[in-house]
């Protein structure tokens, strides 16, 4: 066993030692032997604390331990305007494998791990965390587990039932809205990250992470930087791969722009393996099925959600399409995503409007 | 007696393994603890435990769902244990079921935004002396479906009482082998619907003060479509007299407000020993799916529909709407106890129907019947006059065999 035990007495010192610096209200500096725990990792049971995972060198500010790679996906699901970090960690001397279509194939032992926060300038790192999920490659399966934030932020704590929190979160145009974020639950986290019932990634698709981003050292193609660090095989030229486009990049084509939209907001449910199957409604980025795409499909089970149209999508009439409708809506049974918002995003209505007009 | 023993003894046998023995456990949970207590349960709940809901009324602000095989859910009675979701603001549905071998039993589901009790993709699951209801009455900014189990198997749907969906109170979709037995549907716009489902027996049960009491719909471009071996019997569908309140967009808005039984496209569907009264518009009727669509694998009109040994009180008095309109225009008033389209595939009408695929009626003496015959209505309206004549659908289907579920312990 070359993996560092949880009860490293090196580590566990480090972690006092860290404990009593944030108890004096100063911010404990990056540690540069800060290493994601593997036995944390595939424990029957997650640790109480997000420290305990090991995934940062300075938590409040959000900052990678050694190993623990940082992404983006070109273009992100919508959390009523929530800033994200993510990160993945593959465990020493294993690799991902690439999948053309699906989420990468994880190794056991690997771990994604998603911060959900603020712009706080006041705060360290310039962020409000609020909460940070993780999904953790065990052998059975993926397992999906939320810790929210304390109001320090030195750490962040299990939460099994979910948890709802009122805050005031910026919008888009300099105002603050008041408004309840849910933190999912168990079951919740499910609810969209599954594939035939079995938990899975959602976001760490070749196609949405074929784009650079900067990793401290210069900007690099994510994929080949995973390839390079040995936590990526079966890659094949980076050229050859399909991307998406980041969503807001007004020089990408309008059906594109649209559809990657689509594919990451919507498609975990909407596909044929997918919670929302029986709506016959699939949105994944690769469907070619017009009517499948909901062109002229009238609703399944909508109910009141279709807002007495008739079709998902009637192509140059955005007003006639239930699809808008429920995106521009925030009333429970009636918005989609059904889950993970409260409010609207207006560059979300404004792309999709312009989307169904221009559709023939 | 000895036999009716050791039948539940094996029974209890098959169906609790020993490590679900081990584990399982009661989980009591009250209002009084506060919502977190009860969605924790749900979720740390393990195989084989029953999560007892005591008396008490929960007011819960997003969904509830169970993930977990093999658990109960029981409640102190449909008026007792009250799950209310008046003040919810997340969640498509009241209760998701997404795991198996689940049973739900006496406890109520009220006002959700959208469906009431939803189960995807679960085998063995039961709905039992449940009550969903939106406490207001039929409005149309009510939740869409009360007992809403999709892409589901063995699904035992009994002793419910569903009020005030506005789409169907108890809906089955894309499922198969289902028993819809001693319910109450009333005041929603469809009480019953089985639709793109397999293998359904729906009997005993209550349809009354809906838009229309029972429907078997089939629809395109759908996972699972093709509807087929369905019986209809039995039931109590009277009465069926609420306006249309459905969101337009929804097929049930096309339901015209009293109808009795409609079955639409679907395949070998039997009809029989029925009591329908006071359903307005029609008691029965069978039609083809009436918009366009863009499917090859769908088929549009009913195949092989047997209707017979039903029993008809008043009804056809007050055609409602668009569909009454188009009906009346070819019967006139009173619209006959059982109404057909008439609408078969263009080669089938230059020549005949298979045998197995026609509409056979065996009633009683006095039963009244026309075939609209509405593909000649449309290209030679004046020539042609509905068939009224019973006797020449005289015949028989064979009958499929009864619905056996592996959790019916009645069955």
């Amino acid at each position: 066993m070359t993996m560092m035990a949880p009860g490293n007495p090196v580590r566990l010192g480090a972690r006092l030692l860290k404990a009593c610096v944030c108890a004096l209200g100063v911010l404990a500096a990056p540690d540069p032997a800060a290493a994601a725990d593997d036995a944390a990792i595939l424990a029957a049971r997650p640790p109480a604390l997000l420290s305990q995972f090991g995934f940062f060198a300075d938590m409040a500010r959000q900052v990678p331990a050694e190993g623990v790679l940082p992404f983006k996906p070109a273009t992100p699901l919508f959390t009523d305007f929530a800033v994200k970090r993510r990160f993945v960690y593959v465990p020493a001397g294993q690799s991902a494998r690439y999948d053309p279509q699906e989420a990468l194939d994880f190794p056991v032992g690997s771990a994604l791990v998603k911060t959900f926060a603020y712009l706080a300038e006041e705060r360290p790192g310039g962020l409000r965390l609020v909460e940070t999920r993780v999904l953790l490659r065990q052998q059975a399966g993926w397992q999906a587990w939320a810790y929210v934030w304390d109001e320090q932020q030195s750490d962040a704590e299990l939460n099994l039932a979910g948890a709802r929190i009122p805050m005031e979160v910026p919008t888009l145009d300099g105002r603050t809205e008041a408004i309840t974020y849910a933190v999912p639950n168990k079951n919740q986290c499910k609810g969209c990250h599954a594939i035939n019932g079995e938990v899975t990634p959602i976001g760490p698709k070749a196609r949405n992470l074929n784009h650079a981003i900067d990793f401290g050292d210069g900007p690099q193609n994510q994929l080949a930087r995973w390839a390079q660090a040995g936590i990526l095989t079966g890659l094949p030229e980076v050229s050859q791969v399909s991307s998406v486009p980041d969503w807001l990049d007004t020089d990408a084509p309008l059906d594109a722009r649209a559809r990657a939209w689509l594919d990451i907001n919507c498609a975990h449910c909407h596909r044929r393996e997918g919670a929302a199957s029986n709506s016959g409604l699939f949105l994944t980025w690769g469907e070619t099925d017009r009517v499948a795409l909901g062109v002229n499909k009238r609703p399944v089970a909508a109910g009141r959600g279709a807002g007495d149209l008739s079709f998902d999508i009637v192509p140059g009439d955005p007003e006639a399409s239930i699809l808008l409708y429920r995106v521009e809506s925030a009333e429970a049974g009636i918005m989609m995503p059904e889950l993970g918002r409260s409010l609207v995003d207006p560059r979300a209505v404004t792309l999709l409007r312009e989307w169904i007009a221009a559709m023939r | 007696m000895t036999s009716f023993l050791s039948r539940t003894a094996l029974a209890v046998l098959v169906a609790v393994s020993p490590a679900a023995l081990a584990a399982a456990a009661e989980i009591k949970v009250s209002a009084a603890e506060g919502n977190q207590k009860l969605i924790e349960a749900l979720i740390l709940a393990q195989e084989g435990d029953t999560i007892v809901l005591e008396a008490g009324r929960w007011d819960l602000t997003e969904g509830l769902s169970l993930d977990a095989d093999g658990v109960a859910i029981r409640g102190a009675g449909a008026d007792r244990s009250i799950l209310s979701f008046k003040g919810q603001t997340g969640a498509g549905e009241g209760l998701l079921v997404t795991s198996d071998r689940v049973v739900l039993e006496d406890f109520a589901v009220e006002d959700t935004r959208g469906d009431g009790i939803k189960s995807k993709s679960s085998d063995q699951i039961t709905f039992r002396n449940l009550r969903v209801e939106w406490t207001n009455g039929p409005d149309e900014n009510n939740g869409s479906y009360g007992v809403y189990p999709v892409s589901s198997r063995n699904v035992l749907i009994e002793g419910v009482t569903v009020r005030g969906a506005s789409d169907a109170g108890i809906y089955v979709g894309q499922s198969q082998d289902i028993v819809v037995r001693d319910n109450i549907a009333e005041y929603n716009v469809a009480g019953i619907e089985i639709e793109n489902s397999f293998r359904a027996d729906v009997h005993g049960n209550t349809a009354t003060h809906n838009t229309g009491g029972i429907l078997i719909f089939d629809l395109p471009n759908l996972p699972v479509q093709g509807g087929h071996d369905i019986r209809v019997f039995d039931n109590d569908v009277v009465d069926n007299d609420t306006a249309n309140f459905a969101p337009k967009g929804n097929i049930v808005a096309i339901v015209p407000k009293g109808v009795g039984i409609m079955v639409m496209a679907n395949r070998n569907v039997h009809v029989f020993a029925n009591r329908l009264s006071g359903n307005g518009t029609a008691h029965v009727l069978v039609a083809a799916y009436p918009n366009d669509y863009d499917d090859d694998s769908y088929m549009f009109v009913p195949r092989g529909v047997y209707v017979h040994d039903n029993v008809y009180g008043e009804g056809g008095y007050a055609p409602d709407g668009e569909v009454g309109e188009t009906i009346t225009g070819v019967t006139g008033e009173p619209v006959p106890d059982i109404v057909w389209d008439g609408v078969t595939r263009i080669p089938e009408w230059l020549s005949w129907v298979s045998a197995e695929n026609r509409v056979y009626i065996d009633e009683p003496e006095g039963t009244t019947f026309a075939n609209l015959k509405m593909i000649s209505q449309l290209l030679l309206p004046w020539s042609t006059r509905p068939d009224r004549d019973i006797t020449g659908y005289a015949g028989s289907l064979p009958e499929p065999q009864a619905v056996r579920l592996a959790q019916d312990t009645r069955g």
